[in-house]
């Protein structure tokens, strides 16, 4: 993962914001890759699912893709992140591979989780991203944990852990942040607030106007940030990152953003208008950045074109490869229900 | 007097139940740096039934770490911290408050493995003092081990002895999967022989307490000592039964009930859980699949609790669970239909 470069290179871009001066070129390219991947990955999860290629269910995460690639982008190798059942994005932005999750898609035995697991419990413990979680808020006590092993290893890391706003009204919430608080523990607790739990707005299932106004029962820092700006969502993030690794406890960020998509496939947008749709596929965190971009010379068309070609050519090659793999073997089924 | 001559010889050594525990709890963490115990109350305080003793100022408060009153919370980081190399120990204060904690151990710590592909493990410890007998009333009496045992992914273990006690709950530490430990608090201050080194019992077989010819009573945890008392009562009666300590629910050791079905064609099951969809209609029905079936010369008698919450009066308390009088009257009665 590539850190964030500061200093120098805000002097070097005077007209810029400073959230998108700190962002050298090679990072930019990095986090637009990661978004188009994102975003073609879920276009064809779509598209197969549409072909009767895949069975089940899946939750789309297109829009959205400022807030998992802006979080992700301070952390390290050797950083931890638990994602949702909206994770394809938490996922790609970690750095996993499409083609091995899109053979979990496709329930393959090459898949990340050899098929048992599938869109929604996309896992690659090995690569820091311990698993996206079918459960809402499923995540939220268990990176404590996470943080717990951290500092009894005392190996440095940070654990990143994202949830929805519908997961800010669990209890699991409410124990988890005021845990990782009374212990200091180096967790970044990312609120996606997508507006919607399902069909329920998120002001009519909460108290309070913004989940970051929730941190402060904590007494840990809440960021109420604009989740369509790849700049500004990582400028936070690395501040909030560095603050964990530092020791200094775990920060609360709320991340305001939209689904373009229904909640999963059986949703008939009968709870949000058209026009709302609108309002927010206006606010398309991939072309807002590549506006400012082209705006400030950054990159060229030609340049951030080609970004997108090659993410869907590798989304192109990840299906094929999906689409020809093995299924699992049946009689292999209860294998790793239990460690040996 | 030097004081070598007053302490007992090693094979006499005794500890209480709690003691036993405690002491495993303290060898598996000089051993392994990774180990650590956590919950409600288990440092200063040092648990609410005095298990944990004097632990925390044997080690520090970093690895007996008193917890907030967070069911949800304290089984989620234990999962957390499990699946990023920690052993962690958890103590949930009475059993009953595991219904809180339900959707980390079933949904996470049960499946993580399997949905995962085998990818992680989830070594994990969760002891749970449980069962009646206390006057403690309907929350704080409950024996929900059969609730567990339902679940593929988790071990269930109900040790009734301090030798066991101990020499489980190292097994459990060593174990690569989530181990439930239900310890009935009427036996912590039970006393009985446990060598000081560190042991280990097998997790998944049964131990036959007292061999027999003519009937086949299982049971576990304090059940399995009330079989016991009752057994020496028949044997005044002169019938000769044979006592199985089933030791562990999940895997539950059906070669060893069945062997001494096949021998005395009587069974008889005795749990505290209540009786309807409990341990006894398992036994049962793998009893009645089998070849084993045929060897019966009585229907099967299941001795459960009534299916009733736990009273507070002292009467009705004794009367919704077996006791020692009804597992021998229950005896008599199944000889006689034998019989017949």
């Amino acid at each position: 993962m590539n850190d964030i470069k500061t200093g120098a290179a805000q002097i070097a871009r005077p007209n810029q914001r400073p959230e998108l001066a700190a962002l050298d070129d090679a990072t930019l390219r990095t986090a637009l890759t990661r978004m188009h991947l994102i975003r073609k990955f879920e276009e064809a999860a779509e598209a197969s699912y549409m072909r009767g290629l895949i069975h089940g269910t899946m939750h789309l995460s297109i829009g959205q893709e400022a807030s998992a690639v802006g979080t992700t982008l301070p952390l390290q190798a050797q950083d931890y992140i638990l994602s949702t059942h909206r994770g394809h994005g938490h996922c790609i932005a970690r750095g996993a591979e499409p083609k091995l999750m899109f053979a979990e898609f496709f329930g393959k035995e090459t898949g990340y989780c050899k098929g048992r697991g599938g869109s929604m419990h996309i896992a690659d413990v090995e690569g820091g991203n311990l698993g996206a979680n079918g459960i809402v808020g499923g995540g939220l006590p268990i990176a404590v944990g996470v943080g717990m092993s951290i500092k009894a290893q005392k190996n440095g890391r940070v654990c990143m852990v994202f949830f929805g706003d519908g997961a800010s009204n669990e209890g699991a919430f409410h124990e988890a942040l005021n845990m990782a608080s009374i212990w200091k523990l180096p967790v970044v607790f990312v609120c996606e607030n997508n507006k919607y739990g399902m069909s329920m707005d998120i002001a009519r299932a909460m108290a309070v106007a913004n989940v970051a106004d929730r941190a402060s029962a904590y007494a840990m820092p809440g960021h109420c940030l604009d989740g369509n700006d790849l700049a500004g969502v990582a400028a936070v993030a690395r501040e909030a990152v560095a603050r964990a690794r530092q020791g200094g406890g775990p920060s609360l960020i709320e991340c305001k953003t939209y689904r373009w998509r229904g909640h999963s496939k059986s949703d008939r947008n009968l709870y949000r208008s058209k026009e709302e749709i609108e309002e927010w596929r206006a606010q398309d965190p991939i072309r807002r950045l590549e506006d400012e971009l082209k705006a400030h010379d950054r990159f060229d068309a030609a340049a951030l074109m080609k970004l997108e070609e090659d993410a869907q050519r590798e989304i192109d090659a990840a299906v094929e490869f999906a689409r020809t793999c093995p299924d699992p073997d049946p009689k292999d089924l209860t294998r790793d229900v239990y460690a040996i | 007097m030097p004081s070598e001559l007053i302490e007992a010889p090693a094979e006499l050594r005794e500890l209480s139940y709690a003691e036993a525990v405690r002491e495993a709890l303290a060898q598996a963490m000089e051993a392994d740096s990774r180990v650590f115990l956590f919950g409600e109350d288990v440092g200063v305080y040092g648990g609410a039934f005095g298990v944990s003793g004097d632990l925390v100022h044997r080690f520090g408060a970093e690895r007996v770490i008193d917890t907030p009153i967070s069911e949800l919370g304290i089984a989620g980081a234990a999962v957390g911290a499990a699946i990023t190399g920690m052993r962690p120990v958890v103590e949930i204060q009475f059993s009953d408050f595991v219904t809180l904690a339900m959707e980390q151990l079933v949904n996470q710590a049960a499946k993580i493995r399997f949905m995962f592909g085998g990818k992680a493990s989830v070594p994990m410890v969760v002891r749970l003092p449980g069962g009646s007998g206390t006057g403690a009333a309907a929350q704080h009496s409950q024996s929900l081990e059969a609730w567990f045992a339902h679940v593929p992914g988790l071990k269930v273990l109900q040790p009734s002895t301090p030798h066991d006690a101990k020499g489980m709950l190292l097994a459990a530490i060593d174990d690569p999967n989530p181990v439930m430990i239900f310890e009935h608090k009427l036996l912590y201050k039970t006393k009985g022989h446990v060598p000081a080194e560190p042991y280990r019992v097998p997790i998944g077989k049964a131990a036959i307490r007292r061999e027999g010819t003519d009937i086949t009573i299982v049971g576990s945890s304090i059940m399995a000592l009330k079989a016991q008392a009752a057994a020496a009562r028949l044997a005044d009666e002169g019938v000769s039964a044979e006592v199985i300590d089933l030791r562990s629910i999940r895997p539950i050791d059906f070669t060893t009930i069945a062997e001494s079905v096949r021998k005395t064609h009587r069974l008889m099951v005795v749990y505290e859980g209540v009786k309807t969809m409990g341990i006894g209609a398992e036994i049962s029905a793998m009893i009645a699949e089998s070849e084993v079936f045929d060897f019966l010369d009585a229907p099967i008698v299941r001795l459960g609790g009534v299916d009733a919450p736990i009273p507070y009066n002292p009467v009705l308390e004794k009367a919704a669970v077996p006791q020692e009088d009804d597992i021998f009257a229950a005896a008599l009665n199944l000889l006689r239909r034998g019989e017949a």
